[in-house]
């Protein structure tokens, strides 16, 4: 009996997600159950919601300090407690958002919030990931989900052709990590992160790093980083908005978040080898997303250079491979997802005769008929271009500010320099906003919609004035994987 | 007493934006409420600056109302002035009321927006020139970017667009850079902290690189030959308050950052440097004078001759000599009040005929005799004429710049009589000559205008025959600075010798 109770205590720090799991089963089986209407795939849909704010109220209950649980293969440490309520906020922001969309468009479907759960699972299981199988577990989960909710959609040829697209290149990109998970496993023979850091300790054979190539190939792919972006644009385009809310938002973030941990829990002896990929991934993600976007017409395929052009600075803190680094990650992360959920509830609110619609063109004038609305999005806009005192500024001081000491110059220089012409576009869409002359107005907001606008812009433009929580958090975050 | 003085000036502005921003509708009423919020929140801001020059103590060159408060973990908010931040801080806060009264009746459309633009604008200037710490002037300083970017895009003349991006990219560029340097002195130092790295001595190398990125910034700000090339469209569409504060304001960032940052923080790269940047400033004061012996739109003239007069600024700071730097600081408090004047000027016709164009005008002193006065004013003081402002600024600078480098100086006095031809051929285009048939109608300058002149004229002649009151109010910081720099250097030059 007492020994039961040790072992039940013992999985404590997985309880996040075996209840998010086991939540998740739950609401399919009452959607499945109850006689279908709007109403009641409504009524599953926003208790997801609530679930998410559940296993995010768990995890902030959990006791501190670091866990190692199924022999070392899951362990819940500070790093992995700060992504896991950055995917949580993601998630719930992005069903937040889909709840008003999911309606007005007639797709109520019990089955959407469930499956945003049940890939918010993969996440958190995919951060908390200490070998490769566990991280190939949890990668798996998260996408074979996405892959469905981007196809949601099920009579919009779009919608589909961006499942598949997603589908048919995820599945290319995960066997080639599970190759590379093999080549490792073989050259080094373990799988877990601890001992692979151990083996490659004294430098590693060209086996090893083939494997780590392949390794990356799979996380850049997930991150959409060049040269494995380009489904990004498509998928986010043909995706229900909502959806790429969501695909913008937390898979990004327990994409970033394994990259780094396996990089750095792993790599730590050959920093030399992976560095010069992370900086050329860094280089060209940041060069693509800031002039590729520059031709866009579309405001979700422009969020997707922009989310491309994002990684890319994201990982210039990786690319430092230092505690202050990694932090710079996690606050970049954080103020992310903060300006894209922005950012696409104004995007799910750029609804005209009952349509929504999509190009930048659509928003002219915007800050005469809509003031609010556009003053937010303008906000958001210029702390997505990192114009100081907005948020975005301090996201890309702290990633800048690691490659600095770490020496990385050229990665600096070239950083900024995009983040400059990165600007223009973001200027663009302020310019149309505020210099042209409005078109037809938009509908009203929806009130959902207003109040994560509401939040996230005031995160965004406040944030200069008490930055020290999440400075603090990330710093302890960034300090417990070394 | 023990109030954040500093603080309420640079915040007060933000408060009175806020205010506006509450403000619903948008009718008369709602636009005579946020033009007077603005008018006394700007008024009640130079007050309380006019406070903390009379606390100041002019003999002290250490950094005085001094706040400082945890920040960012690596920077902290650490503001102060001293004297050479001091008047820029009085300029600023004295030239928004200006401002406002000026975009009284010009502005009509999204008055609530613009009075809030403009009170954003001048909490981050004043706290540009207030900040402390590296980090925290940089928020100020590329946080300016927003509202300006705004205010010439939206009330900006017919290729507002163009002028705006090439405005914001510009500027944004050159900045990018310096924030890298930042970082670099961060690593460096320990600390973003202003005192503590005015104090701590860089090595070489990076002296060079940061002194580099800095001067990418605020060249461009400044600016100077050959990345001016943003101002003249910038002020061109920009409304005429918008051009005042361009002028008379952010373009003495640039001149303020060379005097705060690259002089005292890059001692010996300033000093390899210097001849880069006479050659620059010689080029600015003699190019930009020709080139504005050519426009035909008064503003862009104006533009070009602050080009030309910056060129002054720089030569005189880099110059390193109490003279040559007290006159830069001169310089560009003088210039702000007339350069400023000047855009004013060019408004006041603006408002009545709404064209730029200089062969338009012709005669005006037959119908405004009084415009004809003032602006005769603020020309000579833009020439330089003994009595007015120009002269002490240019004069202290040559006279500074004289005595290490004497071809500079006297190539660069050339400029002095490229100024006096254009400003003269500008002003006699407009003013005499035969009334135009078109400007028979033309009024003169109002109670309001000459309400908003006064103040400028009385500075311009006030500060032309007694320019002690601004040199004092600086002296004793400038003394610091430069007896810091010279051991800096004479430092560097013995460890160049023990090395050989």
């Amino acid at each position: 009996m007492m020994n039961s109770l040790t072992q039940i205590q013992a999985l404590l720090p997985i309880l996040p997600e075996i209840v998010l799991a086991s939540g998740a089963m739950l609401l399919l089986m009452v959607g499945v159950s109850i006689p279908w209407s709007e109403r009641s795939s409504a009524i599953v849909n926003s208790w997801c919601i609530a679930m998410l704010v559940l296993v995010a109220g768990i995890l902030l209950w959990l006791p501190a300090g670091r866990y190692e649980l199924f022999g070392g293969s899951f362990v819940l440490d500070d790093y992995a407690r700060f992504l896991k309520l950055l995917t949580l906020i993601g998630s719930a922001g992005a069903l937040t958002l889909s709840l008003d969309y999911l309606q007005v468009e007639k797709q109520q479907k019990f089955e959407y919030g469930p499956l945003f759960l049940l890939a918010t699972l993969g996440m958190m299981l995919l951060i908390s990931a200490a070998d490769l199988i566990a991280l190939y577990l949890g990668l798996e989960l998260m996408s074979l989900a996405l892959y469905v909710v981007a196809a949601s959609d099920r009579d919009s040829v779009r919608s589909t052709e961006a499942g598949l697209k997603y589908f048919v290149l995820g599945a290319l990109s995960s066997g080639m990590l599970l190759y590379g998970a093999s080549l490792i496993y073989g050259f080094t023979g373990t799988i877990s992160f601890v001992g692979i850091a151990k083996a490659t300790a004294q430098g590693a054979n060209i086996g090893l790093v083939f494997g780590l190539v392949f390794l990356f190939v799979g996380f850049c792919f997930k991150i959409s980083a060049v040269p494995f972006h380009m489904w990004t644009p498509d998928v986010y385009e043909g995706a229900p908005t909502p959806v790429t809310a969501f695909f913008a938002a937390a898979p990004k973030v327990a994409g970033i978040a394994i990259f780094v941990r396996a990089t750095v829990a792993a790599f730590p002896g050959i920093i030399h080898e992976w560095q010069q990929i992370v900086v050329f991934v860094s280089i060209a993600s940041m060069v693509l997303g800031a002039f590729a976007a520059i031709g866009q017409r579309n405001i979700k395929r422009l969020m997707a250079y922009s989310s491309i052009g994002h990684m890319g600075y994201a990982l210039v803190g990786l690319a430092a491979g230092t505690p202050e680094g990694v932090q710079g990650v996690l606050v970049y992360m954080s103020i992310y997802v903060a300006m894209t959920l922005g950012t696409f509830a104004v995007i799910l609110s750029m609804r005209r005769d009952g349509k929504l619609v999509e190009t930048i063109a659509d928003l002219a004038g915007l800050s005469r008929t809509h003031p609010t609305m556009a003053f937010f999005l303008a906000m958001l806009l210029f702390s997505l271009a990192g114009i100081p005192p907005l948020a975005g500024f301090f996201a890309k001081f702290y990633v800048f500010l690691a490659a600095i000491k770490a020496g990385l110059f050229v990665l600096a220089v070239i950083g900024v320099l995009t983040s400059v012409v990165g600007a223009y576009y973001y200027l663009t869409i302020v310019k149309i906003m505020y210099f042209d002359e409005p078109v037809k107005s938009f509908q009203n907001m929806p009130g959902l919609l207003r109040v994560v606008l509401c939040i996230a812009g005031l995160i965004n433009i406040l944030f200069f004035v008490y930055p020290a929580p999440l400075l603090v958090a990330a710093t302890a975050a960034a300090k417990s994987l070394f | 007493m023990n109030w954040p003085i500093l603080s309420v000036v640079t915040f007060l502005p933000l408060l009175g934006a806020l205010f506006i921003s509450l403000v619903r509708g948008n009718d008369e009423l709602a636009k005579g409420t946020a033009r007077w919020v603005a008018m006394w929140t700007t008024l009640v801001t130079f007050a309380i600056s006019l406070v903390m020059v009379a606390r100041f103590d002019p003999t002290s060159p250490e950094f005085q109302f001094v706040e400082k408060h945890p920040w960012l973990g690596i920077a902290s908010y650490h503001m102060g002035v001293d004297g050479i931040s001091l008047p820029f801080v009085i300029l600023t806060s004295g030239l928004m009321p200006i401002c406002i009264l000026a975009s009284w009746t010009s502005i009509q459309k999204r008055v609530k927006e613009y009075m809030i633009a403009f009170l954003v604008l001048e909490t981050l200037m004043v706290g540009t020139f207030s900040a402390l710490d590296l980090v925290l002037f940089y928020l100020f300083f590329e946080g300016g970017l927003i509202p300006m970017f705004l205010i010439i895009g939206v009330w900006g003349g017919p290729r507002r667009v163009y002028a705006s991006f090439k405005f914001f990219l510009y500027t944004l560029l050159g900045s990018v850079l310096m924030l890298l340097a930042i970082m670099a002195m961060y690593w460096d130092a320990g600390t973003t902290d202003i005192v503590t790295l005015l104090r701590h001595g860089f090595p070489l190398g990076l002296q060079k690189w940061a002194w580099l990125a800095f001067f990418a910034s605020f060249a461009v700000k400044m600016p100077m030959w050959p990345v001016h090339t943003w101002l003249p469209d910038a002020h061109v569409e920009a409304p005429t308050a918008g051009s005042v504060i361009l002028a008379a304001i952010l373009l003495k960032m640039g001149g303020y950052g060379f005097l705060r940052f690259s002089l005292p923080m890059f001692p010996s790269a300033s000093h390899d440097f210097a001849p880069l940047i006479f050659t620059l400033s010689v080029v600015a004061i003699i190019y930009t004078s020709l080139v504005a012996l050519m426009q035909e739109d008064v503003k862009k003239l104006i533009a070009y001759s602050s080009v030309a007069h910056m060129g002054f600024v720089t030569m005189g700071i880099f110059a390193a000599t109490t003279q040559g730097v007290a006159g830069g600081i001169f310089q560009m408090i003088s210039h702000g009040i007339v350069s400023g004047a000047l855009f004013l000027c060019v408004g006041v016709v603006y408002d009545r005929m709404h064209t730029r164009e200089i062969a338009f005008y012709g005669g005006l002193v037959n119908r405004m005799p009084l415009y004809a006065a003032v602006f005769m004013v603020f020309t000579l003081a833009n020439i330089g004429l003994p009595g007015t402002s120009g002269f002490v600024g240019e004069f202290l600078s040559l006279i500074g710049t004289f005595k290490t480098n004497n071809a500079v100086a006297t190539l660069a006095t050339i400029g002095v009589i490229l100024s006096a031809a254009y400003a003269l051929w500008l002003y006699r285009k407009m003013i005499f000559g035969n009334l135009k048939p078109a400007l028979a109608g033309i009024k003169d300058i109002g109670w309001r205008e000459s309400l908003i002149f006064a103040p400028l004229v009385a500075l311009t002649i006030l500060l032309g025959v007694a320019p002690k009151s601004v040199l004092d109010m600086s002296a004793a910081s400038v003394a610091q600075l430069l007896d810091n720099y010279q051991h800096a250097i004479a430092a560097a030059k013995t460890a160049a010798l023990m090395v050989q």
